[in-house]
């Protein structure tokens, strides 16, 4: 590692100005030159923030109290304005999380990509397309002369990522400053831009801040670590170590929170299934214009799947491949064209209601499926209305035990869903889901939108609750992690059909699709130590 | 935040004001507004006529007061018109979608290409000029927006996932619509009815000003103020108070309607 | 994007031909025989006879309708029952005169509205936003008839520096006619200035806080380019859709600023013609007036993929 230092932090604090609410303390570290340094937090740790004072981008609402940030000896904070921007963009660059708006959407690439250049270099206009040109096809862009002259609407979210990287890196700054630049894209193509991000960098020597919640994601790639806890650098040393033992609480609270694999159960597979879905084919009807005929989208190809009395299976796959459409078709909330499904031996459209009584559902955002108007116990009392032989009184008495059962307590009954954290809202989601004991439960992402802490917890809820009512489960998502923690049997879906399927150890240790295989390197396989730290290993793709 | 807080208040005291003269203007007036009084005409404000007199030397606030009635009363039946049947309209569309919600919003779309003030000189050539008559014709002239605001939050509303929630708990669509969708778009209806009684209130006495709505003696702000024009040299309070008063009025629920506006609209409140 | 244009003008056609049906049916709704209105009390049985033959009263509804669709298409917009003046030269006249207030005053508007609103949401907040947005709320909340009213009487009767009433031509004598435009143009000007200022600052709001503006500062840019390159280009899509539709809603309300100011408008002769029961003028006035706000929305549409080229894509 190089010696020299690039970025010193001493004694960063941020409040809310209007509030005087602390939101970042006392914040010290370097980055050296060259290196790939991590960020590792949960929401409201004061992470992007802190990165944002760096190059003097706050938001309006936010103030600095104290502290002092130098880049290379210079002092950034006492800088004017005309000096701050040199230093953005062409010393230090940014990469932001949000592919979809960190493009200005009405400028074409090769325009945002030239600006920058134009605006920190002598290049002759020519020199600046060669270099573009070069640039864009360093980060994968397929055809970079049809891309100068395209619109971000054009390109998929990883993509854009690329672009953005393309258009940071043409300026060969000394420090790049990527927060959370892979959350929003899917496992396979978040290790794309990552490995893509890494080789760039290497290539041109730029050091890295890489600021991120995921924690074996920072591991991965960083020499050092920095772990921050409401506003606060609890722990930091080198990323090694760092796992391998903690010392702070929290540090040892969040390598907890991470997903381990269970003891795999024995499940009877030796009777009829409890749900079967036979060649389902999903059609989605295209845009209709009155110039364009509507081509409809197949989303789903004739795909069949069996889920067992208690058993909890697991749909994994990236975006785009049916897994979700697959479990909304389960659950009836969209319409099959072809193929049929069975509920206990019959068909589910034989008895709708007692398939409605039996079949529930988790969502994925808690902030969107409780409704705003209603208080937690009429959400949940709701669940109940259609449920034959209780009275008023018995749903109340049932609902509050439902909730208790969640962890919540009868204390949350009057609130609205507003008044609660996401954790919680989770949590209602699924008291609402078990309140009339279905024997058929499906879960669509149901914890990807927690923070890894809430997420732990809710996991240990949702296993708990299977284990005392042995509901079985269709368990859809994105992260192989969570999936390995929960799962019975796993189900790969790609382009809308199933390519692989099995027992969860089989297919987490030795798959056989390539695509599976390019799933399972996105993840670590991890191993618990006495210390409260962990080990990661990473599987290899081939 | 603070400001805005500041501005409803402003705007509630307003409205506030308003709603109160129109009540008081109901049992109790400082002079009769109709009477006539030859001794008293183009009297200039003073002790006894607060607000002066008019060409008849009828009282000016006493007349004013009568006329915000007229405002309330007209513009609260308009929008209470275009709120029920909007919403109806706008429930039905963004339920039924497919056929239906296709003829409605074309119908529906078509009418919006129509400038509002336009239809309703439209509709009040068929209705004829008097209080209903402008009550039905901005009615149904405001109408179209009001649907059309209603199957937007409904359709949003139908990919929100806690409807779908309703729907695998078994419940029906009727259900549905009226348990969950129809109470989360109260927020909008009440933002638009808001900015509707504004203008309502605006386009009576534009109408009344043109001669075209509530026919004199009846004072509205409207026609007093296009009976006061040609006098506007030597009664400038005949000028001044009646478009005061719409002014005031406007800007009450203006502000008022900004401040409802940040306080439900859901993409204001993420912001806070 | 000849596809997107196609599209916009086929989407067109529907909305022109349910707004000439509406015109067409709303004078049919009028409550008694239109024969008999025209020609007025005391008129002989058989002479309104000939008269509905004459209107083609006597033929079905849907028929009567081709008849005139087809007379208007035609350019024959009827004849005035009060004065037998063909509609369509004096509708079209008419409409000239509101038309060069409407479009002088949103133009104004615009310049002088959009730019105090973006500066006002880039400095959100700041004394200067607070009193631009005031500002605007009051000016948006003063009805324009009143506003009209006040503007005379300081500048035309109180200080003596404009004419009060009375309309020349521009064609006649420029510099003349321009002295009778100035109030009423200024009239509008204020009101829809406060309008768009609040409009301009709303959308520019929006923008500002998305990630591509912070990108755009992160990336070294003045605050300038950021502003206008990113931000405007961007946050003026809403203003200019809401430009379109104060330019149309103008040409329909047109009419008490024309009674305010005594201008020979559209707006003044529709109410004169509603009035004398003109019920031919009247058509020819909600026709004209209906048709230019569809053509004046549907022109906006298309030169809205100049400022998002989003719309071209759906």
């Amino acid at each position: 590692m190089t010696t020299e230092t690039l970025l010193t932090v001493r004694d960063l604090s941020l409040e809310v100005a209007r509030t005087g609410h602390a939101v970042v303390s006392n914040v010290n570290f370097d980055i050296a030159a060259g290196e790939i340094f991590g960020i590792v937090g949960e929401s409201g740790s004061g992470k992007t923030l802190a990165t944002r004072a760096l190059i003097s981008l706050l938001p309006q609402a936010i103030a600095v109290t104290g502290g002092s940030v130098a880049y290379k000896g210079r002092d950034v904070m006492g800088m004017k304005s005309r000096e701050l921007r040199r230093l953005r963009g062409a010393e230090i660059g940014v990469v932001f999380q949000e592919p979809m708006t960190s493009l200005n959407p009405s400028m074409t690439i090769g325009r945002q990509l030239e600006e920058g250049l134009a605006l920190h270099t002598k290049l002759s206009a020519e020199e600046r397309r060669e270099r573009i040109l070069d640039m864009l096809k360093r980060v994968g862009i397929g055809d970079p002369e049809g891309a100068l002259t395209a619109y971000p609407h054009e390109f998929s979210g990883g993509m854009r990522q690329r672009i953005m990287l393309a258009s940071v890196m043409l300026l060969k700054p000394a420090l790049l400053i990527a927060d959370e630049p892979t959350t929003a894209l899917d496992a396979v193509i978040q290790r794309d831009v990552m490995e893509l991000m890494v080789e760039l960098t290497r290539a041109e020597g730029t050091a890295v801040l890489l600021i991120s919640h995921d924690l074996p994601m920072v591991a991965r790639y960083t020499s050092r670590i920095v772990v921050m806890e409401k506003g606060v650098i609890v722990e930091q040393g080198r990323t090694a170590d760092l796992l391998e033992a903690p010392k702070h609480p929290y540090t040892k609270k969040l390598l907890s929170s991470l997903p381990f694999r269970g003891e795999l159960r024995v499940i009877d597979t030796s009777k009829a299934p409890m749900v079967s879905a036979r060649n389902i084919v999903v059609d989605y009807a295209g845009r209709k214009s009155l110039l364009r005929k509507a081509g409809s989208k197949r989303a789903l190809h004739g795909v069949s799947i069996d889920i067992h009395e208690g058993e909890v299976v697991a749909l994994v796959g990236g975006s785009g491949s049916g897994k979700t459409t697959l479990g909304r078709t389960i659950a009836g909330l969209v319409k099959e064209s072809e193929g049929q499904i069975r509920f206990q031996g019959r068909s589910r459209d034989e008895d709708w209601i007692d398939y409605r009584l039996n079949c529930q559902m988790v969502f994925q955002d808690p902030y969107s499926s409780l409704d705003p108007r209603m208080t937690i116990e009429a959400l949940v009392e709701e669940a109940l209305r259609l449920v034959p032989g209780l009275d008023a009184e018995a749903k109340r008495k049932r609902a509050h035990e439902t909730l208790e059962e969640v962890g919540l307590g009868v204390d949350y009954a009057d609130r609205y869903p507003h008044e609660l954290s996401g954790g919680q809202r989770q949590r209602v989601a699924i008291a609402r889901a078990i309140a009339r004991r279905p024997r058929f439960l499906i879960a669509d992402e149901p914890v990807s939108a927690l923070d890894v802490t809430v997420r732990a917890q809710v996991l240990d809820l949702f296993s708990d609750l299977q284990k005392r009512y042995g509901f079985s489960c269709l368990f859809i998502s994105h992260d192989l992690g969570v999936v390995e923690q929960v799962a019975d049997r796993v189900v790969v879906m790609q382009d809308g059909r199933i390519i692989e399927q099995g027992d969860r150890d089989t297919i987490f240790d030795s798959p056989k699709e390539a695509y599976t295989r390019r799933l399972l390197s996105a993840i670590p396989a991890l191993d618990q130590n006495a210390q409260g730290g962990v080990s990661l290993k990473w599987r290899l793709e081939a | 935040m603070k400001k805005f807080t500041f501005n409803g208040l402003i705007g509630g005291i307003l409205i506030a004001i308003l709603l109160a003269t129109a009540a008081i203007g109901l049992f109790w007036t400082p002079f009769d507004p109709m009477k006539l009084s030859f001794t008293a005409r183009l009297a200039a404000p003073s002790a006894e006529h607060l607000l002066g007199t008019d060409e008849f030397g009828r009282d000016v606030l006493s007349r004013l007061m009568i006329g915000a009635r007229a405002s309330v009363w007209i513009g609260a039946l308009t929008v209470g018109f275009a709120t029920v049947c909007g919403t109806l309209i706008g429930l039905v569309s963004g339920y039924a979608r497919g056929w239906t919600d296709g003829l409605i919003m074309a119908v529906n779309n078509a009418l919006l290409a129509f400038p509002g003030i336009l239809l309703a000189l439209g509709l009040l050539a068929v209705f004829g000029a008097n209080q209903y008559g402008i009550i039905f014709a901005l009615g149904i002239a405001y109408t179209p927006s009001m649907a059309r605001v209603v199957r937007g939050a409904v359709l949003s509303l139908r990919e929100r996932e806690f409807i779908e929630a309703s729907r695998v708990m078994g419940n029906d669509e009727l259900y549905t619509m009226f348990r969950h969708i129809l109470p989360n778009c109260l927020a909008p209806i009440t933002v638009l009815a808001t900015s509707m009684f504004g203008w309502a209130i605006l386009s009576e006495s534009a109408l009344s000003f043109l001669g075209l709505g509530v026919p004199p003696p009846a004072p509205t702000w409207g026609n007093m103020l296009a009976a006061g024009r040609p006098f506007i040299q030597q009664a400038v309070w005949l000028g001044l108070f009646p478009g005061l008063c719409i002014a005031l009025t406007l800007l009450g629920i203006n502000l008022l309607g900004d401040a409802l506006r940040d306080r439900l609209d859901p993409r204001m409140r993420g912001l806070k | 994007m000849l596809r997107f244009i196609l599209n916009r003008l086929l989407m067109a056609l529907p909305t022109i031909a349910f707004v000439s049906v509406t015109v067409f049916a709303l004078i049919r709704f009028i409550p008694g025989d239109p024969a008999a209105l025209m020609l007025g009390d005391g008129a002989e049985p058989h002479q309104i006879a000939a008269m509905r033959t004459e209107l083609g009263l006597d033929q079905s509804m849907p028929q009567q309708f081709l008849i005139w669709a087809g007379n208007v298409l035609q350019g024959d917009f009827g004849r005035s029952i009060v004065n037998d003046e063909a509609v369509l030269p004096l509708v079209v006249s008419r409409f000239m005169v509101s038309a060069e207030i409407v479009v002088v005053a949103v133009l104004l508007a615009s310049l002088i509205a959009v730019p105090a609103g973006v500066i006002a949401a880039w400095r959100q907040n700041s004394l200067m936003d607070l009193a631009l947005v005031g500002t605007a709320t009051v000016l948006l909340s003063i009805p324009t008839f009143w506003l009209g009213l006040l503007l005379l009487l300081l500048f035309g009767l109180k200080l003596g520096w404009l004419p009060v009433l009375g309309y020349v031509s521009l064609a006649d004598n420029v510099i003349g006619g321009m002295l009778y435009l100035v109030l009423p143009i200024m009239t509008l000007v204020i009101h829809e200035a406060g309008v768009l200022i609040r409009m301009a600052r709303a959308s520019t709001l929006e923008v500002l806080r998305l990630d591509y503006i912070t990108h755009a500062r992160a990336k070294g840019l003045s605050e300038g380019a950021v502003l206008w390159r990113h931000a405007f280009k961007n946050a003026f899509g809403p203003t200019w859709t809401m430009i379109g539709l104060i330019l149309g809603n103008l040409l329909g309300g047109i009419a008490v600023i024309e009674t305010v100011f005594t201008i020979p408008g559209l707006g003044r002769l529709m109410v004169d013609s509603i009035f004398a029961r003109d019920y031919p003028v009247i058509q020819g006035c909600l026709l004209l007036v209906s048709l230019s706000y569809v053509l004046v929305n549907l022109v906006v549409d298309l030169l809205y993929p100049l400022f998002d080229p989003r719309v071209v894509a759906e």
